[in-house]
Parts: C-alpha cells; structure tokens; sequence
C-alpha cells in the first residue's frame, strides 16, 4: 500500500465543488483509492458521501492510499489536485 | 343527491369491499366526505413507511451484493426518471440525491454489513445511518443532505422487500391521492396541481388529514374502507360531499356529477358578501387559518376575517421557547391581510395530540383530558405572558381587530385568570373556546368574564360522547349532527343569550351548511370554517330566514339519532339548497 499525507487547499474545503472534482479525478484514473482522516477507518476515494462524511475542512491533512502498481502517479496526480484552491478556479 | 348508482363498474384489486353503502356488486364504497366537491382521476398510492423486518434472512455474500446493487441501482434510476419531470431546481437536487443512490462508499458499506450476517435490507439500513449519523454531527449543510440519503436508504429497503416506495411518488398527472392516511407534512406539501382527490383508509371527520384538506380545497373522503386495496392506476371518482368513492364510474355518473358541480357553481356565483339570513339577520362568515400562507390566501377570498387562527405551528416545530420578537414578526404577517377585520387568535393549544419539546409536563395516563391548552398555560404563564405580549405588538402594528381566545376553559376562575392576563397586555377583547360540557352547560357565568366565546364542536363532541377524535373507527359517536352535542350547544347559546355576549363556532360543524343553519337557528352569531366551504354555506343563509333557521335548529333536536336529525334538516331545507349539495 503507497500512502500519502495532504492538507486541504480548498477555501471551502473538501465538499461541494471540490469534492465533485476530487472524485472525477479518481474515477479517472481507473483504480481503487481509500481516502481518510490521519488514523480515521479508509473509505472508498470515489465516493462523494464518504468524503463529505470526513468534514475535511481548509488546511486539514487526510491521507490518501492506493495497491496498484502505478500508485505513487496516481496519487501525485490527486495530491497535487488537493493541494490548489478548487473553488476558486473556474 | 345521488342515491341510487346504476352500474359502478370493475371492482379491481378488491377481495372484499366492507362497510356500508355498498352498491351493485361493489362498485361504491361510502367513507365520510370531509372535503367538498368531486373528483375523476386514476388512482396514485402513497406508500407506508418501511423497517426492514427484524429477522430478516442473511443471504450468500455474492447474491447479498447483488440484491444490493440492484436495489440502489432502481432506486438512482427512478430518481433520474424523476428529472426529467421536474422544474430546473428541483432537477438538480434529483440529480445529486441519484448520486448519492451510486455512491461507491454507500454501496461497500451495506455490502460490508451484509457480509457480516446481516440481511440485504438491514445491511443498506445500517449502512445509511452510518452516513446519516456523521451527517448529523456535522450539521448546516450536511445535515440537510441526510434527508435525502434516508429517503434514498428507505426506497431501497423497499425495493429488496418488494413494496411500493414509502412516501408519495412522483406525479406526472392529475391523480386521487389514496393512503392509509397522511401525515400532516405530507399533505402540506402536496403539489395541488396534480392531486385533485385524496382519499384515505384510516382517519375521521377530524382528523389533520381531513381539516387540511379542507383547507386546501381538495375533495377528500376519508375511513374509505379497503381504499389500500385499490389498484394502482384504476379511474375513481371521489365525491368529498356524500364521502362516496365510485370505482371505474360510468361515464354516465361522471358526467352527473360535472353536472352537479356546474350547477353549484351557478349557484355559488351569485354567493357573495357578508353572511345574512335571508331576513337580514348577520351570521358572520370566518375562517379557520394554520398559518402566514392560510392567512395570505384567507386574506384574498371573500369573507369577513378570521374565527380561528390556530398558533401552535409557531411552536411546534420549535426545540426551544421562540422569543416574543420572532412570534410578533410572524403574527403581523398573518393579521397583515386583514385591515379592518377581525383576527380571533387562540392561544397556544399544546399537550394531548401536540406535545411541546420545551413544555414537557411529563407521560399523562390520559393526555385529552389532562394538562393541555389553558391548564398547560397555567402551569408555564411564561409562555402564555410572552405570547400575548407578541400579539399585543403586532396587533398594534397592524390594522387588524385582533381578539384572544384560550382553548380547554372548564371553570369560571379559569376564564377570569385569562381574562386579567389578556387585557393586561393591553389586547382589547378577550374570549374563551366553548368545548368542555362543563363550560357549556354554564356559558352565563363563564362568558360574564370574558367578551366572546366560540364553540370548538370538535372536541366538545368527544368530550360530551367520551370519544377520541384520533380514533376514526369511533366517527359515529363524533358525527356533529349527534343530538346530544346539538343540546349542549343549544346550552351554550341560551347562556351567551342571558349575558348578550356573541357565541361563534369555530369546529368543522360551522362548514357543513345544512348543520350551519340549525347553529345559526340556536342563536350562533358566527361560523368559522375553512375558506373552501365559505360560498355553500353563505348560499344556505341566504336561502332561509332566522325563524326557518329556528325551525330546521328544532327538527334537528327533536330527532332521535344523529342520522335522523340531518334527514329531518335535509327534508326540510330549501329546495334550492339540497339541489346543489
């Protein structure tokens, strides 16, 4: 398992917008990530109502992990995405 | 009146239809008519609440998973059905709660249940209040969403246990609303452009289902016996008057009773202004309001004020006491409309049937005869004093003629106390609801305290007949036309008489417009009803003078039975009145 660790970029925090688009990048890349918070039981990444359920608020860290083989490209990529502002990109 | 129905038609889904009045092979069914006029449309249920059963079976984890994807997957495809139906807002919150039915983490999480020895239906439960529990804590937005999942949980338990989806279903078409019964949330927020009938198994004459219905101007019929049992989608004809409920009604039938309704709206056309017996004498025509939107379209319709404004919606909904300023804001919106009119409020009537989360007195063994209305008041004054003070504000920033009642007065010591606490906040007319028999049986006295009374028929009827008015099996023993409650009434009338104080009625009684004249017949000054049955019972006054009206108030006393007393009425009403009805 390949964990990483990223605070909230988002204003608003990890729900509405952000959270949408948090969850079409993981879609994307076609295999399972958990998402939680540090110590928190790990949820499906692609699920808007286990990530609305994490409250996850602007400068919180979750933790993101992934089994696959290509894990550390994958969640670069939604690590960088976490850590810009979503909501204040249109 | 329709009395004889030649060929009622197919009776679908319907083993046996019980009850009386019961015509031609099944083709009629006969509830009671709490709404008038008719209604033709296909039959919509209205699904029970759903649990998933105790002991459910656990099955494979392999075919769990699968009953649960399906189950969620109808559910997000019923829901996106739905959008396409619905206006461009309420589209986009369809399209999020569909999400929600596919979510990736809602789906594992009942899968992860059910592979832990739970049944399919226990699993999605379970999984659904686990999101819904954090929801909650997180509260504002979040909580708001719960709503959604536990109707999207809910609609999936039903789809596992096979039964139709709890709640009312998506209406693309005028449809007769049919239930066990309603709850009052679920009739207040009905769409009034697609339900043009509702009709109800359970309930009675005043049950919520009926009195908002009425006030919404839906032709309803409830304690329609087997009306569960109807088939989704079968033509019914609902006539709110007779409480007659017709299965695939000839064409025939329904063509009689357009006919009938054009007529009365010929008759009705012409039913205009103050109520006034046809010599001239003034009965008061008044409605019963719930609310700022009940008081904005009573503010619109055609008679002169308000004879009940029921308060408790300002505190029912409310887990601390609202302060004075929040209940002026809303008083003043509701006696805005009313310029110059009268505004008859009463005061909080909790406990009982409407228990109060900030007034909690404790479990009464016998709620309807224990420390409600005016004895809740008495034991919390602060309530009473911080309502009254709101009323005193926003009467005085309005134009409206606002009088104070106090529901559940028994005693003569009880109207005084009221009384000095009304006029000490500087409201001008203050009055008593007449429902106790006690109360009643000495108007003379009581009234010397106050400046109005009004009769509440609804609960003086089970408090003379020692009947819940929750229970619709006991309708009979609560039927307004009871000669009993008719001679109780006569007492609070010649008692108001002695004292010349006025005596209103302000029960669904007042909207029947036969039973209308025999009140206004034992000397009540005013009839106060939902706004719908206003023009039928004006037409009745108009067509009978005082002393016909004195005539029909002895007849109805003279009988026997209930039923008989209103056929005695009927007998002798004006022709020009019984056409129409």
């Amino acid at each position: 398992m390949t964990t990483r660790t990223v605070e909230i970029g988002s204003s608003v925090g990890l729900h509405a917008r952000p959270a949408a688009l948090f969850v079409k990048a993981v879609n994307e890349a076609g295999v399972p990530v958990t998402i939680c918070k540090p110590g928190g039981k790990p949820g499906p990444a692609n699920s808007m109502l286990a990530i609305m359920a994490l409250g996850a608020k602007h400068g919180d860290t979750v933790e993101l992990g992934c089994e696959a083989e290509n894990a550390s490209d994958v969640l670069d990529v939604l690590v960088a995405l976490l850590e810009r502002d979503l909501d204040a990109e249109k | 009146m329709d009395g004889v129905v030649q060929g009622g038609g197919v009776v679908q889904g319907i083993g046996v239809v019980q009850g009386v009045g019961v015509v031609q092979g099944g083709g009629v069914i006969q509830g009671i008519g709490v709404s008038p006029g008719s209604a033709y449309a296909p039959v919509v249920h209205v699904g029970a609440a759903v649990r998933p059963p105790a002991n459910e079976g656990v099955l494979e984890p392999e075919e769990a998973a699968r009953v649960i994807r399906e189950a969620l997957e109808a559910v997000a495809v019923e829901i996106e059905r739905r959008v396409g139906l619905a206006s461009d807002n309420a589209a986009e919150i369809l399209g999020a709660t569909a999400m929600l039915a596919r979510d990736p983490g809602l789906i594992d999480g009942a899968i992860a249940h059910a592979a832990a020895g739970k049944g399919p239906a226990s699993a999605i439960d379970a999984a659904t209040q686990e999101y819904i529990d954090q929801f909650v804590a997180l509260g504002g937005y979040f909580a708001e969403r719960a709503t959604d999942l536990r109707d999207v949980g809910d609609r999936a338990i039903a789809f596992v246990l096979g039964v139709p989806s709890p709640g009312i279903p998506a209406l693309d078409a005028e449809c007769i609303l049919v239930a066990l019964d309603l709850a009052p949330a679920e009739t207040a927020t009905l769409d009034r452009s697609k339900v043009i009938g509702i009709v109800t198994e359970h309930g009675g004459r005043t049950s919520h289902t009926a009195i908002l219905a009425a006030q919404m101007g839906i032709p309803a019929a409830v304690k329609v016996a087997g009306a569960t049992g109807f088939a989704e989608g079968t033509p019914i004809l609902v006539d709110g008057e007779t409480g007659q409920v017709h299965i695939n009604p000839s064409g025939e039938l329904v063509d009689r009773l357009k006919q009938r309704a054009a007529r009365r709206a010929t008759a009705l056309a012409d039913s205009k202004g103050p109520g006034m017996t046809k010599d001239g004498k003034r009965v008061a025509l008044l409605a019963n309001i719930g609310g700022v939107e009940d008081a904005v379209a009573a503010g619109k319709a055609d008679l002169e004020g308000v004879g009940l404004f029921r308060t408790e919606f300002v505190f029912l909904s409310a887990t601390t006491a609202p302060t004075v300023e929040e209940q002026a804001e809303i008083y003043r919106q509701v006696f805005a409309p009313f310029e110059g009119k009268r505004v008859v409020v009463r005061t909080l009537d909790a406990g009982a049937d409407k228990p109060l989360a900030f007034a909690d007195l404790g479990a009464e063994e016998n709620p309807a005869l224990g420390r409600r209305g005016l004895r809740l008041s008495a034991e919390r004054p602060d309530l009473l004093d911080a309502q009254l003070e709101a009323l005193s504000i926003a009467a005085s920033d309005t134009g409206a003629d606002v009088r104070v009642m106090a529901p559940m007065v028994a005693l003569v010591e009880e109207a005084a106390w009221f009384a000095r606490r009304v006029r000490e906040n500087g409201l001008k007319s203050v009055g008593v609801m007449i429902e106790v028999p006690g109360a009643a049986l000495r108007s003379a006295h009581v009234l010397q305290e106050v400046d109005f009374g009004s009769l509440g028929t609804n609960d003086l009827a089970q408090y003379t007949m020692a009947a819940d008015r929750m229970q619709g099996e006991l309708s009979d023993l609560l039927d307004p036309w009871q000669p009993a409650l008719l001679d109780v009434v006569a007492a609070a009338c010649n008692g108001a008489a002695i004292t010349g104080k006025p005596m209103g009625v302000c029960g669904e009684a007042g909207g029947d417009p036969l039973l209308a004249l025999v009140l206004a017949g034992l000397g009540v000054t005013s009839l106060s009803m939902a706004p719908s049955k206003v023009p039928m019972v004006r037409l009745a006054l108009s067509l009978h003078s005082f002393s016909d009206c004195q005539r029909l108030a002895h007849l109805a006393r003279s009988a026997r039975t209930a039923h008989d007393a209103r056929q005695a009425v009927l007998g002798a009403a004006a022709g020009a009145l019984t056409a129409v009805l």
